[in-house]
């Protein structure tokens, strides 16, 4: 330590390491425990705080922020409920691997344990649902660890970090010196960065060698920042490739290599091109039970290649033939040198795995996406194309959780990463408009806009008071079926249509309750006026836009593998399922 | 199969939470835990021992080491080694039993550390099927606690299980 360092106390040192991380937002919400944090923050301009209305958006908003940027998130709340409320972003982070600080108030140290006002054993709670948490018992270990936290969060396989501060370490009267410890080490944490060379080299001998290959991609590409060599590699090779919920756009989705996203309500090309294949390649993908469907009849014919940061992700629920441990974009970058080297040139005359296409362009023709498109109502899929062409493409979408999710993620096509925000492992309704304001905030200019559903809008409502705050011209694209759409749907297929409490019979008036925010209200129930309406929304550049889309209570989201099938055993919309197909 | 898993984990408060609440969480075995602090007092060395087909005690191997507290990690089972299991048994001990108890305690090379009118507390030490046998041996009925350690274990050979 410096003999002239600055002396700072707890709640200084907290702002100034943020500051020294190049934070320059944090989401949260004011307490007891955290008071001698607020006063520190009110003291100085360079972190900015953005004041949610409940600390779940808290969290939502330091996600979204996450997600859109690639830096890390971080949420400030305080003690008991204003930790618990935000249990479910932490939770939420953790299962999409994004990278969150969540510094929470606990009451002083001399009473922990005690049952003290607004205590609860923080770190207990949110053990199972982060990378890793921290108590700090003493200021002089304050710096240390927060530097671990932002570290720990942000390395390997990223995650949510929960740094518990008792009340009595950020006191404003007990300072020390501060320096930040830039120089970290960490014997127990040695996160893998590049692929084992050997591994690499037998990856790309099944890939040579494949008839009918397929890659399979998912959020650790988007996380990985390994959308460029994932492209060069699809170009390169000729493969086709399909993409997980969470993987969409690290391949540009408009492009005729991209079959669609894949699984439960994935497309029937890429679930029958999955079925078939003969050799796997799985980039930054889990095997998530949504995607797999039933573990037995999981690419029954294929070698499974898995390249993952992480290796605990590796053979947990597919055996794989050929693991790589590492850092996506690194094992892809010595993946396409070795590729150069070894595979032949492409000749431009043939091209290259003409049977396999041939079959996938037939799986194709079946035009599994297919809707009704002469319906009086507004069918969803069309409030989603609609959505893509008066945007052009060029969005920032965060989306709630239910069938609007699946619409979105099937119907509008992302080409770059971090445009599609959305929470896939956990599944958390009210996500949306939270996340949405976490990338308003990186991005004020750009066009950001939530899909969602009557049900998942209202579980984060409140924060449409944020959102007047600070003035962030969102778009919400309320997707109004007046039903739980997905709980709806399964009811229908799996429970004899007997729709046990999905039905949403007391929804607000959207249009008021947006304007008794200070926002704009709008509502469309006829498809010839969709169009301009969304054209006028997002024409208000300065304005948070409410459009409340009365869309058919009763569509369907298709394909769709029932939970314990296989790929091959998709129901298609009852149109579609009609023909005979292969 | 059984396997006997050394972790090397930071001595941190909630290092060893971390570790049950990772086997419950993922529904794993775990017969025996045991752990202390080791030379270096910044250590803890846990001894686990759980149960599972090949891909399971793989994915619990793994899993432990995602843990952040874990800083180093053996399965002893993988190669040859040395298990020890501590138990105190207290036995009733009257008329002839006396005897008889004596002579199991030096068959099993094991130690009297209490006695009483009516009772011994024998101490023996060994692998966990040896205290097994132990228990086994002694005569219905006369056994009134039985208290185990759970197993520990180290390597043979010259390499160490150490930073």
């Amino acid at each position: 330590m410096e003999p002239n360092a600055v002396q700072l106390s707890g709640a200084e040192i907290l702002v100034q390491a943020l500051i020294d991380e190049g934070v320059q937002y944090v989401f949260g919400y004011p307490g007891g425990s955290v008071l001698h944090i607020y006063d520190a923050l009110f003291k100085q301009d360079q972190v900015k705080h953005i004041l949610v209305r409940h600390e779940q958006g808290a969290t939502h908003a330091a996600d979204g922020y996450a997600r859109a940027t690639g830096k890390c998130g971080v949420c400030l709340v305080t003690s008991g409920p204003g930790a618990t409320n935000a249990v479910t972003g932490i939770a939420t982070a953790y299962m999409d691997s994004i990278p969150l600080v969540c510094i929470t108030g606990q009451v002083p140290t001399p009473v922990i344990g005690s049952d003290a006002f607004q205590e609860v054993d923080t770190v207990g709670i949110t053990r199972p649902c982060v990378k890793h948490n921290f108590l700090v018992k003493d200021v002089r270990h304050l710096a240390t660890t927060l530097r671990k936290a932002f570290y720990i969060a942000t390395t390997g396989r990223p995650g949510p970090v929960v740094v518990d501060i008792p009340k009595d370490v950020t006191d404003p009267n007990i300072k020390i010196p501060y320096a930040y410890p830039r120089d970290l080490r960490m014997r127990s944490y040695h996160p893998t960065e590049k692929g084992h060379l050997g591994q690499i080299k037998k990856a790309l001998e099944l890939m040579l060698q494949a008839k009918r290959p397929i890659l399979y991609t998912g959020g650790g590409v988007v996380m990985g920042e390994g959308s460029a060599q994932l492209t060069e590699l699809v170009r390169l090779s000729g493969f086709p490739i399909t993409s997980t919920l969470m993987g969409l756009g690290a391949y540009p989705m408009t492009d005729p290599q991209f079959l669609g996203m894949l699984g439960m309500h994935g497309t029937y090309e890429a679930n029958m091109a999955m079925h078939e294949t003969d050799v796997l390649i799985a980039i930054g993908a889990r095997f998530d039970d949504r995607v797999t469907g039933k573990i037995e009849q999981f690419c029954p014919h294929a070698k499974v290649v898995h390249i993952d940061v992480d290796p605990s992700s590796i053979s947990k629920n597919v055996r794989v033939d050929v693991p790589v441990v590492g850092q996506v974009a690194s094992v892809l970058t010595e993946l396409l040198r070795l590729w150069k080297e070894q595979a032949p040139a492409p000749t431009g005359t043939t091209r290259p795995l003409a049977d396999w296409w041939e079959k996938i362009d037939a799986w194709r023709r079946v035009d599994c996406l297919s809707y009704d498109r002469t319906s009086a109502k507004i069918k969803p899929q069309f409030a989603v194309e609609t959505l893509y062409q008066v945007t052009g493409g060029d969005l920032y979408l965060t989306s709630d959780v239910g069938q609007h999710q699946m619409f979105a993620a099937q119907f509008y096509p992302f080409d770059k990463p971090r445009r599609w925000i959305n929470s896939g492992g956990l599944g958390t309704m009210g996500f949306g408009l939270p996340a949405a304001m976490g990338v308003q905030i990186a991005f004020p200019e750009a066009a950001v806009a939530c899909i969602s559903g009557d049900a998942s809008i209202l579980m984060c409502i409140q924060e449409m008071a944020t959102c007047k705050q600070y003035n962030l011209p969102i778009k919400v694209i309320l997707l109004n079926n007046g039903y739980m759409g997905m709980v709806r749907q399964w009811q229908e297929f799996f429970y004899g249509s007997r729709y046990s409490h999905s039905y949403v019979d007391a929804l607000p008036d959207f249009v008021k309750l947006a304007e008794s925010f200070g926002h704009v209200g709008m509502r469309v129930e006829r498809p010839g006026d969709l169009a301009a309406a969304m054209q006028e929304a997002f024409a208000m550049k300065d304005r948070f836009v409410f459009l409340d889309v009365v869309v058919d209570p009763t569509e369907n989201v298709y394909p769709m593998i029932a939970a314990g099938k296989g790929h091959h055993e998709m129901h298609l919309a009852p149109s579609l399922s009609e023909r005979e197909l292969a | 199969m059984r396997h006997i898993i050394a972790v090397l984990l930071e001595n941190e408060a909630g290092a060893l939470s971390r570790v049950a609440g990772l086997f419950s969480a993922r529904g794993y075995n775990i017969e025996s835990l045991t752990v202390a602090p080791t030379d270096d007092p910044t250590l803890s060395r846990m001894t686990l021992v759980t149960t599972g087909n090949e891909e399971i005690v793989e994915q619990i191997k793994k899993q432990l080491n995602k843990l952040i507290d874990t800083v180093k990690l053996l399965d002893l089972t993988e190669g040859p080694h040395i298990e020890r299991e501590m138990m105190m048994i207290k036995v009733r001990a009257e008329g002839e039993n006396r005897e008889e108890l004596k002579r199991l305690t030096e068959i099993f090379r094991a130690k009297i550390i209490d006695v009483t009118d009516v009772s011994y507390v024998v101490e023996l030490t060994g692998a966990s099927k040896k205290l097994d046998a132990f228990i086994d041996a002694v005569p219905q009925g006369l056994i009134v606690e039985v208290v185990r350690s759970g197993p520990t274990g180290i390597a043979r050979g010259e390499k160490g299980l150490t930073l």
